[in-house]
């Protein structure tokens, strides 16, 4: 296998690092897409589990084609620009939504190799891409020029601002930990003999729950989608959006939340790492550990009614970054101890 | 020209040409959003220099957060253009007469041959990390400038916030804390009756 690679390489000369690269790009998109679109079935199904409901089942056995229906459907739509929309800035918006909830995921490590670039200030690029994902919501409801979307992006982009202080700051208690802002060497910290008693969620489980909640909130996830708020500003700032932009927008939202809990995964929750010391480590347990990260954000949903925007603004400012910054003062004078075992 | 060489002057041209369109764009959100490309292309020239640190702390702070709140004043404001562009031509030849001499300084600097030797970036290996030696030298060397920095600034957070603040007296508004400690037995009395007996007796 590995001749017959360095082989096409020597064939292909200068080109081949573009190719392998876009190769290794298409390797994680392609899936990803595909999770984005068994994560809708998912929530359909497991919320209407939770409301004693079948859920989808007419597509497919299950339902198991319902996401490909859901896509066609949106494919042939026609995508209206309102007349008094702002043309070139409606259309880049969708694409500046996906572009950084896409470019995250080249840091990312699925086990101890499997990563397309391994970057020393990994936690940086994360939270710098993250904060790029705003840009979409702002120019959408903008460029829509429509009272309603341009209430939903406002409301958004500073709710999205403001978690993202607390967030970072939840980064900053795991960089402590790790001692590195590499995300392969943040999981590789939290390898011991205690198996799951080796994970960071212990010493910092008041930065797992603030970051976890901060993830939805950045997501605009229920109970923090105020952005969408169908009740009152109808869909917020893609109100205004058919056909496959509306879709892309739905697979950013998706792709983010997929990507929040890998990220939880790897910070918190030990990666690739098993949690018994018995049984080895494998890209499973990382599979593992998202899926039931994903479930939570599906329970959520289907439990908690939608937040009032200044009891959301509140909650940010006023309780999680108070509580972040005690904690990083915390685990800094913890760590001069001899009491820190991580 | 390496390939080093053309991702410099690619990332060189769009700076250029995005930092031409903050002044020239009509629609100041146009304007504000030219500023964001050109911020990125400029972490793009820092990262080209292996300033890692620098280029995602541009990216995080200026375009994550800065940008996305002037983009929300810009957004909001009624911002006459025309108001805006009077005087470009009178004020014009001041203007490219400073940008001028900004360019002769630049070119003066960094086109001798004593700044060619000192300004070659410095290759460093594969696990080098920018981050740490950053943060090595901001807190044991320079700690008390950087101390003083952060303190300036929060001083500038708590007078802008002062500034803003205003006491009003007879406004009716959410007491958060009481809200939360309100018990059920405060609101509601649950009384105990016997039932009546049905008039016809049945």
């Amino acid at each position: 296998m590995m001749e017959w690679l360095e082989s096409i390489q020597k064939m292909l000369g200068f080109a081949w690092l573009p190719i392998w690269t876009l190769l290794k790009i298409v390797a994680i998109v392609l899936p990803l897409m595909g999770a984005v679109a068994y994560l809708t079935l998912a929530e359909r199904k497991v919320i209407g589990w939770m409301q004693i409901r079948i859920g989808p089942n007419r597509v497919g056995y299950f339902g198991l084609l319902q996401p490909l229906a859901d896509g066609l459907k949106l494919l042939m739509k026609e995508i209206i620009v309102p007349s008094g929309a702002n043309k070139l800035l409606f259309i880049i918006a969708p694409i500046l939504t996906l572009m950084p909830a896409l470019a995250v995921w080249a840091v990312v490590p699925f086990n101890a190799k499997l990563v397309v670039a391994n970057v020393n200030a990994g936690l940086l690029y994360v939270l710098a891409m993250a904060s790029l994902g705003v840009y979409g919501v702002i120019i959408a409801g903008w460029a829509s020029n429509s009272k309603y979307a341009f209430l939903g992006s406002l409301r958004s982009a500073a709710q999205i601002v403001s978690y993202e202080i607390a967030m970072g700051f939840a980064l900053v208690t795991v960089l402590m930990a790790a001692q590195s802002l590499n995300l392969g060497d943040i999981v590789r910290g939290q390898q011991g003999a205690h198996g799951l008693l080796n994970w960071y969620f212990i010493p910092l489980f008041p930065m797992f729950v603030v970051y976890f909640i901060s993830g939805v909130a950045e997501t605009n996830r229920a109970p923090f989608d105020v952005a969408e708020g169908e009740s009152e500003i109808v869909a917020g700032f893609h109100v205004e959006y058919s056909g496959m932009a509306f879709a892309l927008f739905f697979l950013g939202e998706y792709a983010n939340m997929i990507l929040v809990s890998f990220l939880t995964s790897i910070m918190f929750l030990g990666g690739w790492l098993s949690p018994v010391p018995f049984l080895p480590d494998s890209i499973l347990w990382m599979f593992i550990k998202v899926a039931f990260v994903l479930f939570l954000f599906l329970w959520f949903r289907a439990t908690f009614p939608r937040y009032r925007y200044d009891q959301l603004m509140r909650l940010g400012w006023k309780v999680f970054i108070p509580i972040s910054l005690i904690w990083v003062v915390v685990v800094g004078a913890w760590m001069q101890t001899s009491y820190w075992l991580w | 020209m390496s390939f080093f060489d053309v991702v410099f002057y690619l990332f060189a041209a769009i700076t250029l040409l995005a930092a031409t369109g903050v002044i020239v764009a009509r629609n100041p959100v146009h304007a504000a959003l030219f500023l964001v490309l050109a911020f990125c292309s400029a972490a793009g020239i820092w990262m080209l220099l292996e300033a890692e640190f620098l280029a995602i702390a541009l990216v995080l702070v200026y375009v994550g957060a800065v940008m996305v709140l002037f983009l929300f004043v810009v957004m909001m404001l009624d911002i006459n253009l025309v108001k805006l562009k009077e005087g470009f031509w009178r004020w014009f030849p001041f203007g490219a007469l400073i940008a001028g001499l900004m360019v002769f300084e630049m070119v003066w600097v960094l086109g001798s041959r004593q700044t060619a030797e000192v300004s070659k970036a410095v290759v460093h290996a594969a696990n080098y990390s920018n981050t740490k030696e950053l943060g090595r030298l901001l807190y044991t060397q320079y700690v008390y400038p950087f101390e003083l920095a952060a303190v300036i600034l929060l001083v500038a957070m708590v007078a802008a916030i002062a500034l803003t603040l205003r006491r009003r007296t007879g406004v009716k508004t959410q007491q958060v804390s009481e809200q939360v400690k309100v018990r059920k037995a405060d609101r509601l009395r649950i009384v105990s009756m016997p039932s009546e007996p049905r008039a016809d007796g049945k």
